[in-house]
């Protein structure tokens, strides 16, 4: 079986993550091309989790994302609100999460926040590694870098975004870094 | 003999035990758990277990799905069997790629090489 590549990219999106709200007229006409951002926030539930999950995926099929795109995003997505309910707010249904959305034709920028303390990306065990190869967790964050295009947590770490550019609309919209990793 | 449960399908060919997934997306989490205790049934059930697990029609899974997967490979393991792992889509098979899994799980394309490869204890075929 040929190799598989999978895009990982890296580099800092957060300074296009603040939503420039202006009065009506030029908020609507923004949201064609820039989008406009939705909060949803849930108790830590993971059919809650679901039905969010469901309805951005939903968003990005309106928006011509393709089957590709949208294995990709869920994975990732499933991932985020998984560890956030799981992980960051230890399943206690008065703790919640907070998602954060922004959907283009050219992109998806999600944010996934827990009210836990959080936790150091940089320190989680190497999934890979042989010795890891046969633990039953500590893969989700390996599956969200490898499916996005961008997976950026805050300095807490008990808050995710994620970026992902819709591979079958092709705007220009380039990803500011891109690095590709072969695996296999 | 065959036997339809909530989540799988179960059938047997000799000493070995074939398995379906009913759910096109093993995702869920209470799919999962409740995939994960049918699975410990049918190989805690077996004295050397010899499992072939078919993912005909799966078209999604999570890490907490191939953290399930690990763990009925180390319960057959343990009781000295064998677990096989078939018709896999390629955008699956991409997951256990990334993961390196492939080289945990012995997958092969269809359920018949699968099969074979437990009759006769050859490899050939193997997806890496």
């Amino acid at each position: 079986m040929r190799p598989v590549f999978a895009r990982v990219v890296t580099g800092t999106l957060m300074k296009h993550l603040k939503l420039q709200a202006g009065p009506r007229g030029r908020r609507e006409s923004r949201e064609k091309t820039v989008g406009l951002w939705c909060s949803e926030e849930f108790p830590s539930q993971m059919a809650e989790g679901r039905r969010v999950e469901e309805k951005i995926l939903s968003q990005c099929r309106k928006h011509a994302y393709g089957q590709r795109d949208l294995f990709a995003l869920k994975l990732a997505l499933e991932e985020a609100i998984s560890n956030a309910i799981r992980h960051g707010n230890k399943s206690t249904p008065s703790k919640h999460v907070r998602v954060k959305y922004r959907i283009t034709r050219e992109r998806i920028d999600v944010m996934v926040e827990d009210e836990g303390s959080g936790f150091d990306p940089a320190v989680l065990p190497d999934p890979t590694a042989d010795q890891n190869l046969q633990r039953a967790c500590g893969r989700g964050v390996l599956l969200m870098r490898a499916y996005m295009n961008n997976v950026v947590f805050n300095s807490a770490g008990n808050s995710v975004m994620l970026t992902k550019f819709n591979e079958s609309h092709s705007s220009g919209d380039a990803p500011i870094s891109n690095t590709t990793v072969a695996f296999g | 003999m065959q036997q339809d449960a909530a989540r799988l399908k179960v059938t047997r060919e000799g000493d070995i035990v074939q398995v379906e997934f009913t759910s096109r997306k093993i995702l869920d989490e209470g799919n999962i758990a409740e995939i994960g205790d049918q699975l410990s049934a049918l190989v805690e059930a077996e004295h050397r277990p010899r499992l072939v697990i078919s993912f005909a029609g799966v078209d999604h899974l999570s890490s907490a799905a191939l953290g399930t997967l690990i763990t009925i490979n180390n319960k057959v393991k343990n009781r000295d069997g064998q677990l096989r792992l078939c018709n896999i889509s390629p955008q699956i098979f991409e997951v256990f790629l990334i993961t390196k899994l492939n080289t945990l799980f012995h997958i092969y394309p269809t359920i018949k090489e699968a099969l074979e490869s437990l009759r006769s204890g050859a490899q050939a075929g193997r997806l890496q």
